[in-house]
């Protein structure tokens, strides 16, 4: 790790100025992302503001339903936490399936959302990246791609976004909460996460000394028995291939409501309106489900070596779904694996 | 910069200190307690665990300057004056091979069993999915944590 300075803030509003007046100092919560990339020389400020002391580590009930979760809240903190637990237990599973034990006692809740690609080619800093250094190319576009994006792609960068809970956030309509300089702000989470297009390195609109202080996630009575299906390569501590956070409400065997997004199969946390629009007032079939799947990978690119993610993407929303709604409702299952 | 913080139970400073400098490497080279092994240095392989305010982490990404003022507990610091129940059942299963990954087992092992005395099978190997042995030793170490757990007579 190259020298760097470190301080220790007590209050918001000193951390906010301490960030914003030095163009190379950045925010430290966790350290799980920061310090990492800080060592491989990806990530370069010189100055380290830790801001684990801020009071910002609750998680607390919203009248009607919803929950705030504190920005240096942990991920392990979070994922046991009961409000989080009883109503949105996509989001407990998702943080849960994430990282190792250790990581998970370190890593931020604003740290999970701020965590960068895990794309091999973006932490190689001898090898071309338009997110890393834009405008110097991307070796994974005919690379080693087989975990990259074939959603939200663009000529400029196929890398995927590499957290859980961001996933489970999208689907939840949460808002990430924010302090700066400038006032605060309130950012949809869909919106906190931009498309690649010619700017892959614009990675989310918060600006320099801006911090983010909490999440909040809205009421969904149907969120209560939601799901996140995260698919990979080995069962525990491992990114994923394909995800899915999942929320259904039916009323005789249709679909009323459905909240669904998609990880590991996109650029940027997926919210899957296409499938979600083909499943409202569809019956909760494995027709329904597989017509969902196809019109939301319809678009779908790959690379080359990824090109098995978009019947694995198909194939992990249709499992989520019958997951979330009960093999038993099924009214024309096949018998075959989704 | 000064650390001061505490560490086995009892208070310790290191002056002099890097700003860029890892707990781990405080606590290896200026604390005298190598028992933390300095591996990935990226938090992939949990042989740098120790507690840092009773949660078990990855002292490589904890930079030092976030100890200060905290309570840290290496594996040097479980036993009490002997070796803890947990070690000795790793030199019971023979759950070692060349021992670089054994400090960061015991102490991820240590926390495993004190949240949960008698866990389940799937509930040991997630809560050791961030320790990596690179001798593959693995069905040992299981059997280890089910003899400290007091289900030696499953393995």
């Amino acid at each position: 790790m190259r020298p760097v300075s470190y301080s220790r803030v007590a209050d918001v509003a000193t951390a906010i100025g301490t960030v914003a007046a030095d163009p190379d100092s950045t925010f430290l919560a966790g350290g799980t992302t920061e310090v990492d990339l800080q060592r491989i020389h990806v990530a370069r400020s010189k100055r380290l503001v830790d801001i684990n002391d801020l009071p910002l580590r609750q998680v607390e009930e919203l009248p009607g339903g919803g929950v705030r979760i504190g920005a240096v809240a942990r991920m392990s903190d979070v994922a046991q936490a009961l409000p989080v637990r009883r109503r949105f237990p996509m989001v407990s599973e998702a943080l849960l399936l994430g990282a190792s034990p250790q990581l998970r006692n370190m890593a931020s809740i604003g740290g999970n959302l701020m965590q960068r690609t895990r794309c091999g080619y973006f932490r190689d800093v001898a090898a071309p990246c338009n997110k890393r250094e834009p405008g110097t190319g991307c070796a994974a576009m005919t690379g080693v791609n087989r975990g990259h994006a074939v959603l939200g792609t663009s000529e400029y960068c196929i890398a995927t976004h590499p957290s859980d809970l961001a996933v489970a956030l999208v689907a939840l309509d949460a808002v990430v909460l924010t302090q700066g300089p400038a006032g605060h702000r309130q950012i949809p989470a869909d919106d906190f996460y931009p498309m690649p297009g010619e700017t892959p390195d614009r990675e989310h609109p918060v600006a320099h000394g801006e911090l983010v202080v909490a999440v909040e996630i809205p009421p969904l009575p149907m969120a209560s028995t939601s799901n996140y299906l995260k698919v990979r390569d080995r069962e525990s501590y491992e990114f994923a291939l394909a995800s899915a956070a999942v929320a259904v409400s039916l009323d005789a065997g249709v679909v009323t409501d459905v909240r669904l997004a998609l990880g590991g199969v996109a650029t940027k946390p997926w919210r899957a309106r296409r499938a979600e629009s083909v499943l409202v007032g569809a019956p909760a079939t494995v027709e329904s489900f597989r017509a969902a799947a196809d019109a939301e990978l319809a678009d779908a690119v790959s690379h080359g070596m990824n090109a098995y993610k978009i019947e694995l993407g198909r194939r992990t929303i249709v499992r989520a779904l019958r997951t979330v709604t009960g093999d038993a409702r099924m009214v024309s299952d096949d018998g075959n694996p989704p | 910069m000064r650390i001061d913080c505490v560490v086995n139970g009892e208070p310790r400073r290191a002056d002099d200190v890097w700003a860029g400098e890892s707990l781990l490497h405080v606590l290896r080279e200026r604390l005298g307690l190598p028992g933390a092994k300095n591996a990935c240095e990226q938090g992939e392989c949990g042989s740098c665990t120790v507690y840092l305010d009773g949660k078990p982490v990855c002292a490589c990404l904890v930079p030092a300057g976030q100890a200060r003022g905290r309570e840290v507990v290496t594996v040097e610091g479980l036993g009490d004056g002997d070796l803890h129940p947990v070690q000795r059942a790793f030199i019971a299963a023979g759950a070692v091979q060349c021992g670089f990954c054994t400090p960061g087992l015991i102490v991820a092992v240590h926390d495993l069993l004190a949240r949960t005395p008698s866990p389940a099978e799937e509930e040991i190997r997630e809560a050791l999915a961030g320790n990596l042995c690179r001798c593959t030793g693995y069905e040992k170490i299981l059997t280890a944590v089910r003899l400290a757990a007091g289900r030696e007579h499953e393995s």
